[in-house]
């Protein structure tokens, strides 16, 4: 076993043994994500390197502390990358914390083989359970459906099931050329025409919205982009003009993400009506990501979220004592429930960043 | 296989269905479960108890509580096209097939979304989105009869799943029921849902979980051209070289299939697609999009294809040759069907740089065993599908059909791949997942089932072996290695 592996194992269990909380966490760039962290700290930063890459196989697999930084300046080398343009949010990014919170990008709403979000790219992943049990789900190939799909719901899982040891992706070729235009819009009118450009056949890769101006980007070869751009009009964007501007909404350093009120996600249908409540707000994945920034109570922000058919997320501030995410469906909170005492018998990971305090009364600590 | 049916149980259960069912929705006689015994693994076959076809979502609730109450397994079922023998009925459970859930419920035009029953055709779904120029994507054989619900319990592929994903990246919300009738819904009409990832479990999961009673899919813009490239190469190696050089050049095309030569000969009288039977082996090779998008691409990918040795490149100058050169390609299996008494259709998935080792080893089984094996397979995403070619009315032939079986799924394991890449593992791959995956991970598979379905009555017995099981495998395989001259056939 690896060295840095054993000594994560031996943490979980001598953790287990004094049923002592334990909280996974690497660069901690996304420390402010979820509902407050709590216990030791198991950091798995040890555990780096790419273990495999194959460009002609479209699949890599890396070690849980490798930086978000190394795996893609490896991939860039290619030709390749992450199709899901995952945020950083800081130089210690790893590619733990960005599988583990499930974040994507501008890109996640591509059209055409770049579209999908982290799980739609995870073929397999490695876990270390709750009794320091290494598994391994899924593999390195394309298609794969021998067993339930673990790696994907290891995705996004914010370590609730166990630390995610290794995992391995798919990736795909980056694209020969990318042109940023801007359109003048209101609100309504940018919703309409990203649905209906979404509905043609046209090589978008992301979009923003914010105060009256449209943002597209499209991606793919020359001849496509030349054709797109001249059906679509509006203003062409200087490239590193735009490069600039969409760095700065996938790491969130743009002027719209500044400062302290709180900050929320609206995960909806893209076809959804404008949100309406009065809000600073930046529009992202072809109208299915709405960020707002107001101090509007939790309960306000998340029936309006879920009458557009969707769910609410307070990403960043605010007031999160009702917990940051949308409560479960009993049903499914039941589910969850029987899953983690299943992968963490014990209770020792930090399931409160998941679920507030209020729904974990049931898990047996 | 094929246990009796234990009557007294089986008056208890249908009188129960009755009170749910309609006389004429409940099926026990056995000329009337027979047609129910298999599903498109004809290999393992038996009667169910009992037949359910429900209506309402309602009746499938109440079916699946007072299941629970009497402790009777239910095997899900949709068109019943599977190839891994995972609607293989239970000889005590009733069979719940999905079949009357066949209404497409909205379909989205401005949100590319699509909510249909479970029991909707693949193939119905692209026909009703055709109105609005979208369709979804993923397109396995048997579209024009398998249903979305089978679709979402397999994961289900396709030709065209490289470049746009299997039914888990097109799938955005299942609706299903637990095991004891509650509804629920994984995913949402968003592009993410709170919590942990469950619809990515549900997917896949092969009716063990939850039973599906309404499915989301998103739709994509039918594009505005395809374009399909045949290229013929004299080495099979040859032919594998040209895949990889394919994706090293940052192409991800549209579906890129081979054909070995076995395979261009078998459905080349069937289907008169015009592919070049002198061929080692055929590369089909897709590019869509807009006019100008296929043109580089087509140009691009020829060039490389000649770079890498293609002895012809002839490509689709009309929408009616493209469908042509795929013909043969999606009839490979019927044209099986019709060369030989019986076929059986292998599933393994291995990273692409080992594509012509496995095929030199299939061919030196074929000796082994002394059976025709033509290979047709998804080359972009390394997922064979070998066609053992046997007669069924032979136990012999029947013997040594499944152990080639066996030993591709082993060298599979051997290559770093997996047994399955898209027809599940159902009762079919239970012995090789003992191979595939350790104790620990198949006990968390079990762990999963149980979060789930803590009773165990949804499709028991499928995808996870027992330990016992394993065992036993384990023990054949170290006498099978143990004996004298474990190559040479023994029949």
């Amino acid at each position: 076993m690896h060295e840095a592996l054993a000594a994560i194992a031996e943490q979980i269990r001598a953790a287990a043994a004094r049923h002592e909380p334990l909280r996974i966490r690497a660069g901690g760039s996304k420390d402010f994500y979820g509902n407050p962290p709590r216990g030791t700290v198991l950091d798995p930063r040890a555990l780096c390197g790419i273990v495999s890459y194959e460009p002609t196989e479209l699949a890599l697999t890396v070690r849980c502390g490798t930086p978000l930084a190394q795996v893609e300046a490896a991939l860039d080398e290619q030709g390749q990358m992450l199709a899901f343009e995952p945020p950083h949010y800081g130089r210690d990014a790893t590619i733990g914390g960005c599988i583990a919170s499930a974040l994507a990008g501008p890109r996640r709403a591509s059209a055409g083989y770049s579209y999908g979000g982290v799980r739609d790219f995870v073929l397999g992943a490695k876990l270390l359970d709750g009794q320091a049990q290494l598994l391994s789900f899924g593999g390195m190939v394309m298609k794969n459906v021998a067993g339930y799909d673990v790696a994907r719901l290891l995705t996004g899982s914010l370590g609730v099931l166990g630390v995610i040891i290794e995992v391995s992706l798919k990736v795909v070729p980056k694209h020969q050329v990318e042109r940023t235009l801007r359109f003048v819009m209101s609100e309504a009118a940018a919703l309409h025409q990203l649905n209906a450009w979404g509905a043609q056949p046209l090589p978008i890769s992301a979009s923003a919205w914010h105060t009256e101006a449209l943002f597209v980007r499209l991606s793919g070869s020359a001849a496509a982009i030349e054709a797109a751009a001249a059906r679509l009009g509006g203003k062409l964007i200087e490239a590193g003009v735009a490069a600039q501007f969409w760095r700065g909404l996938r790491e969130q350093t743009d002027t719209f993400f500044a400062g302290e009120a709180p900050l929320w996600r609206l995960s909806v249908p893209s076809s959804g009506a404008p949100v309406e409540l009065g809000t600073q707000q930046l529009i992202e994945w072809g109208g299915a990501l709405r960020w707002l920034r107001c101090t509007h109570g939790t309960a306000q922000i998340r029936a309006r979220a879920q009458a557009l058919g969707g769910h609410a997320t307070l990403f960043r501030g605010g007031d999160r004592t009702q917990g940051v995410f949308t409560p479960l469906a009993p049903a499914v909170a039941a589910i969850h429930r029987r899953l983690r005492a299943q992968f963490d018998p014990h209770g020792i990971f930090d399931a409160g960043r998941m679920y507030p305090e209020s729904h974990d009364a049931n898990h047996a600590r | 296989m094929n246990q009796s049916i234990d009557l007294e149980r089986q008056r208890q259960v249908v009188t129960a269905l009755r009170t749910v069912l309609s006389e004429s929705c409940v099926l026990y006689r056995e000329e009337d479960t027979r047609p129910f015994e298999c599903d498109g693994l004809t290999l393992y076959r038996q009667v169910p108890m009992a037949v359910a076809l429900p209506e309402t979502e309602s009746q499938v609730a109440q079916i699946l509580k007072l299941c629970h109450t009497l402790q009777v397994p239910v095997v899900p079922r949709g068109a019943g096209t599977g190839l891994s023998g995972s609607a293989l009925p239970h000889a005590g459970g009733v069979l719940l097939s999905m079949a009357k859930f066949n209404r497409i419920l909205e379909l989205d035009g401005i949100a590319r979304t699509a909510t249909v029953q479970p029991g909707v055709r693949n193939l119905a779904i692209s026909e009703a989105a055709a109105a609005h120029r979208l369709y979804y994507a993923p397109d396995p054989s048997s579209q024009i009869a398998c249903t979305i619900g089978g679709n979402v319990a397999e994961n289900s592929g396709g030709v065209h799943c490289l470049k746009y994903g299997l039914t888990v990246h097109n799938v955005l919300r299942v609706r299903a029921l637990t095991v004891t009738g509650e509804a629920l819904e994984f995913g949402g009409r968003a592009l993410d849902s709170p919590g942990l990832d469950l619809l990515a479990v549900v997917i896949g999961s092969e009716g063990m979980l939850a039973v599906t009673t309404e499915v989301t899919v998103r739709l994509v813009p039918l594009p505005q051209l395809a374009r399909c490239i045949m290229a013929s190469f004299a080495q099979v190696t040859d032919a594998c070289h040209a895949v990889a050089a394919l994706i090293a050049a940052g192409i991800i095309p549209a579906g890129l299939e081979m054909l070995d030569q076995a395979a261009s000969r078998l459905v080349e009288p069937f289907a008169h697609a015009g592919y070049d039977l002198d061929a080692a082996a055929v590369l089909l090779c897709e590019s869509d999009g807009t006019p100008e998008e296929v043109s580089d691409e087509i140009q691009h990918m020829s060039a490389v294809l000649r770079s890498a040795h293609a002895t012809r490149v002839q490509v689709s100058n009309s929408e009616s040759e493209r469908l042509r050169f795929w013909a043969g390609r999606k009839n490979a299996f019927p044209a099986a069907g019709r060369a030989a008494p019986a076929y059986y259709c292998m599933d393994g998935t291995i990273p692409r740089r080992h594509l012509a080792e496995m095929l030199l080893s299939i061919q030196s089984m074929e000796r082994k065993y002394d059976l025709q094996c033509p290979n047709v397979f998804h080359a972009g995403d390394g997922n064979l599908h070998p066609l053992i070619l046997f007669d069924d009315s032979d136990a012999d032939s029947v013997a040594r059909a499944e152990q080639f079986g066996a030993e591709i799924l082993e060298k599979t394991v051997q290559l770093g791949g997996t047994i399955s890449g898209e027809h599940g593992i159902g009762v079919e791959k239970l012995n090789q997942m003992c191979s595939q995956f350790d104790r620990a991970t198949l006990d968390a598979f079990g762990a999963v089932k149980q979060a789930f379905d803590p009773s165990g009555l949804l499709n028991p017995g499928k995808v996870v072996p027992t330990l016992h099981r394993c065992g036993e495998y384990a023990g054949m395989k170290v006498r099978a290695a143990a004996a004298p001259f474990p190559d040479l056939p023994r029949f």
